[in-house]
């Protein structure tokens, strides 16, 4: 009945076919600074003819930056040691460096490069990973990523998130692209095209699916869509509107916002469409399920108690417990994977923030100064919180650590960001 | 100028160019004030100052003939509830218009209608598309209560996807809070 692909046509590129944009890429900015744990010196590794721009140890320098924990070491006029035995520890401790990161990429034949690099310990002299990558010219961004990892959790003992991936939504004048970037912004591809708005993208736990709301069919409906190969499938497409899809930790199910059954309420269905089960009941709004890491909870927004606040369900059912008390607007929760922090938006004089709350204390932490801020989501290790605001009247993406203390837009000229998620 | 009326003045437009016998066959007047024959003059409204009568006479076109639905002068042409801020109450300046849709609908067997609601952009996307549902429902047990059966009417939410009027004032704002009926022939 509703034939409306006809006039609004899609095209639903597959990632691997889709070519790569020719946009400006996201800017990194760090706005504020926390007191920096780690100094690290990232001495550019030796070049090879032929290697693709930026520098590695720049954009590991940038990763380690953004995070907030680190301070980099200037190492201009410095020499560039590229083996552990030619590092002059004393000279890198004079200019106060922690760590030493040392490096070299040699050109191999068919257009490969051989990176290999060294986390040197500055105090204690001592190596702290090595490791040797065989990689195509395509594979420099992620490599350096890899290796930003790797330091980041020698150094601070917690897994790095640079290597994962996020996805958001772009309006440009009526057109609507759901893209997935690296974490820093860069190399974005579209997945999803359409003259229709899109909304809520969410990876599945395995980061090979993505979940989200499109308006095509005239209504919203849900979708899942393999970033593999593009092919995609309705998941829920019931009279009403279909919307605000949240995984399960298995990957098998989704908890759904459906109103087939009148009002805004919570559904759980497979991956594939069947097996629908209502989970909330009543004649209010609830929307906005996320689950618990453990996925015995489902925290969801309500307005059952006369305002928007955050509740929690268990996820086979029964009473809900509200979970937020103050304010008259705290909404779009997220939890972090360790389960401890929950992120929302909340609304106070007007002004839309991030705020941290922490689980067990109730203690809450507002972490952005902007206005109207959108949509929070945890960096896959817990460390930071990606969200959507408003800058010179269009959207953009920024994160924010969780002291509040560091913040990075990841801005791209002339479009308007919304909708971000952070994926594996 | 929105949306919606756009197809409606074009509607119009070309009902003016010329009107077949076919279409004047197939339009039913139910409001009793939609006829294909014999209308009367319309459009102008005419008012005494100082006695002075000032006589209005129907313009070339001005006789409507076609979609009842998209008659001008019919409560079916009115298409948008608008709601105050935070609120999803019908008010009752809509009854006449929501009264002439419920009969429309219980007068054609295959007519449907999809309650279109929406938000301003103010707050999370998904839960602006919640309010919008809310506003489509309202609107929907409205309609109901007139009498139209649940299996002519879909409520959907555009929350604050699609604005109206996509300034971020107070004036845009109300001119987003609203739900369109939207017939699914049209």
């Amino acid at each position: 009945m509703l034939r409306v692909v006809l006039f609004f046509p899609l095209l639903c590129l597959a990632l691997l076919s889709a070519p790569f944009s020719a946009h400006a890429a996201m800017e990194i900015q760090v706005i504020g600074g926390a007191a920096s744990k780690f100094a690290v010196a990232m001495v550019p590794f030796q070049a090879a003819p032929g290697q693709p721009e930026p520098a590695l140890a720049r954009i590991v320098g940038d990763d380690l930056e953004r995070s907030g924990q680190f301070r980099l070491v200037d190492t201009s006029g410095m020499q560039q040691p590229v083996s552990p035995a030619q590092v002059n520890y004393g000279v890198w401790r004079g200019k106060g460096a922690d760590a030493v990161v040392i490096g070299q990429v040699t050109a191999l034949p068919g257009g490969r490069f051989e990176v290999r690099f060294y986390l040197l310990d500055a105090i204690k002299q001592t190596q702290l990973a090595a490791f040797r990558y065989t990689i195509t010219a395509a594979q420099w961004r992620a490599t350096a990523h890899q290796i930003a990892d790797i330091v980041y959790e020698k150094l601070t003992g917690i897994p790095g998130a640079f290597s994962s991936r996020i996805a958001y939504v772009q309006k440009q004048g009526q057109r609507f692209e759901l893209r997935v970037a690296d974490a820093d912004g860069q190399n974005p591809r579209t997945v999803v095209r359409s003259s229709e708005p899109v909304i809520s993208p969410r990876f599945s736990p395995d980061g090979a699916r993505v979940a989200y709301v499109s308006f095509e069919d005239k209504k919203p409906v849900v979708y899942v869509q393999s970033l593999r190969d593009g092919g995609r499938s309705k998941v829920a497409a019931f009279k009403g509107s279909n919307s605000a899809p949240a995984w399960a930790p298995d990957g098998r199910r989704l908890a759904v916002v459906l109103t087939r059954d009148q009002a805004s309420q919570i559904y759980l269905i497979n991956a594939d469409g069947s097996g629908l089960a209502r989970l909330t009941r009543g004649g209010n709004l609830d929307t906005e399920p996320v689950f618990s890491p453990d996925g015995q909870f489902i925290y969801f927004t309500s307005d059952r108690g006369g305002s928007a606040q955050i509740y929690r369900v268990a996820a086979s059912g029964g009473e809900p417990r509200r979970v937020t008390f103050s304010g008259s607007y705290n909404v779009s929760p997220a939890i972090s994977p360790d389960g401890r922090n929950l992120a929302y938006i909340s609304r106070e004089d007007g002004r839309f923030s991030v705020v941290l709350h922490e689980l067990a204390s109730g203690q809450t932490r507002v972490l952005t100064d902007s206005a109207r801020d959108e949509s929070p989501s945890f960096a896959p290790n817990g460390q930071a919180v990606l969200y959507a605001t408003v800058q010179g009247g269009r959207g953009v993406l920024g994160t924010v650590s969780l002291d509040g203390k560091t913040r990075t837009r990841l801005s791209e000229s002339g479009v308007d960001a919304r909708e971000p998620a952070w994926g594996p | 100028m929105n949306k919606i009326f756009l197809p409606v003045l074009l509607a119009l437009t070309l009902s003016a160019c010329g009107t077949t016998p076919d279409t004047q066959a197939t339009v039913e007047d139910r409001t009793g004030a939609t006829t294909t024959t014999a209308a009367p003059a319309r459009g102008v409204e005419s008012t005494g100052v100082d006695g002075a009568g000032v006589a209005g006479s129907a313009l070339p076109g001005d006789q409507y003939a076609g979609d009842p639905r998209k008659d001008p002068a019919s409560p079916l042409s009115k298409r948008s509830v608008f709601f105050d801020f935070d609120s999803y109450v019908v008010k009752s300046e809509y009854r006449p218009m929501l009264e002439a849709h419920a009969s429309y609908l219980q007068s054609k067997p295959d007519a449907r209608v999809i309650l279109q609601g929406n938000a301003d952009e103010r707050g999370s996307r998904e839960y602006n598309l919640a309010l919008g549902q809310k506003r489509a429902e309202a609107v929907r047990r409205a309609l109901a209560v007139l009498g139209v059966s649940d299996s002519k009417m879909e409520a959907i939410s555009f929350g604050e996807e699609k604005p109206r009027n996509e300034a971020s004032t107070e004036a845009a704002y109300a001119e987003n809070r609203r739900t369109d009926v939207v017939y699914a022939d049209e």
